[in-house]
């Protein structure tokens, strides 16, 4: 069949292919989304000192790295059987929600959003951050250069760096705040709190009062069904520094609500040699292969997903758009892809006006951040939310800490096979028999995995290689009968 | 009068250094009016393809960041080379090898068998990826692994080197602010937008003659936060990594892991370490020594962490194996 | 390994070890001509980057010898070099080069049938060791630079 490969997809962090077969008349044969990239984490931080991981991980991503630093440093307090003061707590919870702020921003403007502001048809070189700017305005531009510069200064205000913070350690954080650090990151959650809605403005502006828009997220074309991951706290709002996690099936019913370490009992991944990054799933609703609905075990975790999971938002404003927003689409759960969009600008809000909280919480000064590990440390899940998705590590150690095992399941690991089935369906409704396939259309194919906000360093920390030849024999169901394979 | 043309490209990497980029903050707006940006996969929809079109030597500037870990790293590589007047290896990864380049104390069979067999999360019996892989459809491709991680100098001749993990935005406006009012460039070859010091030359904290009979590893002791961090014990960098930073892990009271790579005129920075580390040590007894020696959990992984690529050893000898061809040096 | 034989590289201090070697020399005492020597005035003027430089350059195996602790012509040397050494091996050992291809030892200028059984006893620990594996770093940049040169 005939071969058109997107090479490399772009407007979002890492490496990835799309690959389109034709049949004769010019009409879909198949669609593949491959991940050429990955790097070793799991492997290479065997040796390692644990608490080292807290600082290694987060070049996983270098969009992301404070997900990482969290997620690590949970791993680490679990690992060594330490619970950090709550004040530590919560300054890793500022310094996290900043980190949202900021990184939701950078999508919708640079990533996802040119779509939308220039349009999907619009010309290669102008649909891009510089495109974005020169349409709304300098003063706009501005807006969002000095949104970003607040983000990243809170925390590196707190964690040392903004790009791979260093400060979060097994049992606290390694630097207390100062009043005038207080008092400066105070006036900048008061900025992302504006900027939140000025945001929402432009969502608004650009997105929901489009029609043509609300047509393309409302169709068929970028609409599975699938299950939803999310953390929520005790009252079943979104939280992303720590809670359960929370999965409702498609019909938004709860399916599972679990706590990170159990997982393994939840999770499971699989393999296809065309791509290097694994797949995860419901183990126990199981592998149907790529297909949707309540018998398949394929979930999202996305931020669409945290609030399709979550029965609401723990701040107002956020809580305001959450119920405009399902209002707006029909009802719990959303399926829409392109809803993700409007979803992460709703967790802006959350994010800025918890950040806002936190900042004024007095305990935020408290100069008690250090719990000293005393237990001989042996193994440990720490869990947040990344903004990609749900992120687990999971270490296990000896008895010095030296990392003897690593496992990671990460952001938008969660969402392979749903990305890969929103590619291929874009195509399908997109690719019409005798059509001529235009960049505009290769672009709109694009657009299905941007909603997610993919991050694919993220996802492809492992590795693979060389491989050998491989022959599985599956059953009906997928389930793998026997496997041969020649070195 | 055209533009001079910009472009940015990551290999293995983790997208850092484009947000670096990113932070230069306004001066973001300066750069993009001064230069034609043609390719950066990360923030605009160039392809491979308009790369390859473009005439040789028709890309000014390119600041290519990531490490050279697949077959597809190294091809971009030699294609950018071709493409571009000035090849910059931006950040450590493209420097040094970086964290990717921890690999290199392992195998790849060691890392498949990592991820495929006993990841306990992964089904049991799945298939290993595959370069090509034929579907009902036709072939899919995907890079293989090269036998090591390599730095982007290993793999093409250089112009220039940014460092850091990633370069901190100010001196990033540094450099490009040099480019854009044309001013001379120091000979190729030179380290750009670091300092010609240690990290040590830009901490605050004081500093007395150390006599280390003890290490602590960064969790076990609350560093006090004016004194040195090796005169307390905690294993710090500082002495065997480039100024450049601001020292900003150890303001943050954290210990320096050396993510600007070896100092001037060090070509191997975890021996530097080797031999700073050896100088302060405070015994003359062997077996005191080597008990003071074994409270450093992963000297290796500690003192080569963004270099084990660009040291003097590469990558893990298999001993027992056949010979490969000789080092390059 | 069978035809192999070690290229050793020796970095003996001045007043000490050079000394012992240079007297086994006039002793006519057989010492193997596997180990270039190369003298420095203390044993911890070697630092670790002159050793893994030696491997780089093609040694299969490195010698340091000085002068016996508390005999160091500059007082304190010796002991860094021990340290050094002691250190620099575990790092070996993590690039999974055999730590047996580092050898510290102390020689002092009368020890010349020291120096000339050392050196012989090296050679052979090496042999049996085996050629240092090498890598195929150099490969791809020569390849590339042929490449990009036509």
């Amino acid at each position: 069949m005939r071969k058109i490969t997107i090479d490399p997809i772009t407007r979002l962090e890492g490496h990835g292919k799309i690959t389109i077969f034709l049949q004769e008349d010019g009409s879909l044969g198949n669609c593949y989304f491959q991940v050429p990239e990955l790097r070793g984490f799991e492997r290479f931080c065997v040796g390692r000192p644990v608490e080292e991981l807290i600082r290694i991980t987060p070049r996983i991503c270098g969009v992301c790295p404070e997900a990482h630093h969290m997620a690590s440093a949970k791993a680490c307090d679990a690992v060594y059987q330490v619970d950090p003061p709550r004040a530590a707590k919560k300054l890793r919870e500022l310094l996290y929600t900043a980190f949202f702020v900021g990184d939701h921003t950078l999508h919708f403007y640079a990533l996802g959003g040119p779509d939308f502001v220039m349009g999907p048809d619009a010309a290669p070189a102008e649909r891009n951050i510089l495109g974005v700017i020169r349409k709304m305005g300098l003063d706009a531009g501005r807006k969002v250069i000095e949104l970003r510069k607040r983000a990243q200064r809170t925390v590196a205000l707190i964690g040392g760096k903004a790009i791979h913070p260093v400060t979060a350690l097994p049992g606290g954080m390694a630097k207390p705040l100062t009043v005038a650090e207080r008092d400066e990151i105070v006036n900048h959650t008061d900025y992302f709190v504006e900027f939140a809605k000025f945001t929402l403005g432009v969502l608004d502006a650009v997105v929901l009062k489009n029609p043509a828009y609300m047509d393309l997220i409302r169709s068929d074309t970028y609409t599975h069904r699938f299950y939803s991951m999310g953390t929520v706290d005790a009252q079943n709002r979104v939280n992303f520094y720590d809670g359960m996690v929370r999965v409702v099936d498609p019909e938004g019913q709860e399916y599972v609500k679990f706590a990170p370490q159990d997982y393994l009992e939840v999770l499971s991944e699989r393999t296809e040699p065309w791509t290097y990054l694994k797949f995860p799933f419901l183990k126990k609703v199981g592998w149907k292969g790529f297909v949707d609905g309540k018998n398949s075990g394929i979930y999202r975790a996305t931020p669409l997903s945290r609030l399709n999971a979550a029965d609401g938002m723990a701040t107002p404003l956020a809580q305001a758009e959450y119920e405009r927003m399902y209002a707006t689409l029909g009802g719990k759960p959303v399926h829409h892809t392109l809803a993700m969009h409007w979803a992460r600008v709703i967790e802006i809000v959350y994010a800025a006006e918890r950040a806002a909280e936190l900042a004024r919480d007095e305990e935020i000064l408290s100069t008690h951040i250090r719990t000293s590990p005393t237990a001989a440390p042996r193994e440990g899940v720490g869990c947040v939310e990344a903004p990609r998705g749900t992120l687990y590590h999971h270490y296990i150690t000896d008895e010095r800490g030296i990392v003897k095992a690593v496992n990671l399941i990460v952001g938008t690991t969660n969402n392979h096979a749903s990305i890969c089935m929103s590619i291929r369906k874009a195509a399908e409704g997109l690719i019409a028999r005798g059509s001529e396939i235009s960049d505009a259309v290769l672009n709109r194919i694009e657009m299905a995995f941007r909603a997610y906000d993919p991050c694919l360093a993220c996802a492809t920390h492992a590795a693979a290689g060389q491989a050998a030849l491989e022959v599985r024999i599956l059953d009906s169901e997928g389930h793998l009968i026997a496997a041969r394979r020649r070195a | 009068m055209t533009k001079p043309k910009l472009a940015l490209y990551w290999a293995a990497s983790c997208g850092g250094c484009e947000v670096a980029v990113l932070d230069v903050e306004e001066k973001i707006l300066d750069i993009a009016a001064h230069f034609d940006l043609v390719f950066w996969p990360c923030a605009m929809d160039f392809k491979y393809k308009d790369v390859e079109e473009r005439p040789d030597g028709d890309i000014d500037l390119c600041l290519f960041n990531g490490a050279i870990r697949t077959t597809e790293n190294a091809a971009m590589a030699r294609l950018l080379r071709r493409k571009s007047k000035v090849l910059v290896a931006f950040g450590s990864c493209a420097a040094d090898g970086c964290i990717p380049g921890l690999a290199n104390l392992t195998t790849n069979e060691e890392i498949f068998r990592c991820v495929y067999e006993s990841s306990p999360s992964t089904m049991e019996g799945g298939a290993w990826p595959q370069r090509r892989v034929s579907v009902p459809e036709g072939e899919l491709e995907i890079p293989e692994f090269l036998p090591e991680v390599r730095t982007l100098r290993q793999t093409v001749p250089v112009d220039y080197v940014i460092p850091g993990c990633p370069p901190q935005a100010h001196q990033i406006v540094a450099v490009m602010t040099l480019v854009m009012e044309g001013k001379p460039l120091p000979a190729t070859g030179a380290v750009l937008g670091a300092g010609e010091k240690t990290c040590c030359d830009e901490c605050t904290r004081q500093r007395s003659e150390k006599r280390i009979k003890h290490f602590y590893r960064p969790w076990e002791v609350e560093a006090k936060p004016e004194e040195c961090l090796l005169d307390q014990g905690i294993v710090c960098l500082g002495p065997a990594t480039r100024s450049g930073c601001g020292a900003l892990c150890v303001k943050a009271n954290m210990p320096c892991r050396g993510c600007y790579g070896p100092p001037p005129n060090v070509a191997d920075q975890g021996a530097r370490m080797v031999s700073a580390l050896a100088s302060v040590i405070d015994s003359q007894d062997p077996a005191e020594i080597q008990w003071i020696l074994d409270m450093i959990p992963d000297p290796t992984g500690t003192f080569y962490r963004f270099s084990v690529p660009s040291s003097m050893l590469h990558s893990r000898r298999m001993e027992g194996e056949e010979q490969h061809a000789e080092d390059h040096h | 390994m069978e035809g192999f034989e070690p290229r050793l590289v020796g970095f003996l201090c001045n007043w000490c070890a050079y000394s012992g070697a240079d007297l086994a020399g006039v002793s006519r005492l057989k010492s193997a001509p596997n180990l270039r020597i190369v003298r420095s005035m203390c044993s911890g003027r070697v630092d670790a980057e002159l050793i893994l430089r030696a491997f780089q350059f093609g040694a299969d195996g490195v010698l340091v010898a000085g002068c016996h602790p508390g005999d160091c012509h500059y007082q304190e040397g010796n002991y860094k070099t021990l340290r050094r050494v002691l250190l620099l091996k575990r790092v070996l050992r993590d690039f999974g080069v055999d730590e047996r291809r580092l050898r510290l030892e102390w020689i002092s200028a009368g020890e010349a049938e020291k120096f000339a059984r050392i050196s012989q006893e090296f050679t052979e620990e090496v042999r049996s060791l085996g050629p240092l594996p090498r890598t195929s770093f150099g490969a791809g940049l020569q390849a590339a630079k042929e490449e990009l040169a036509v």
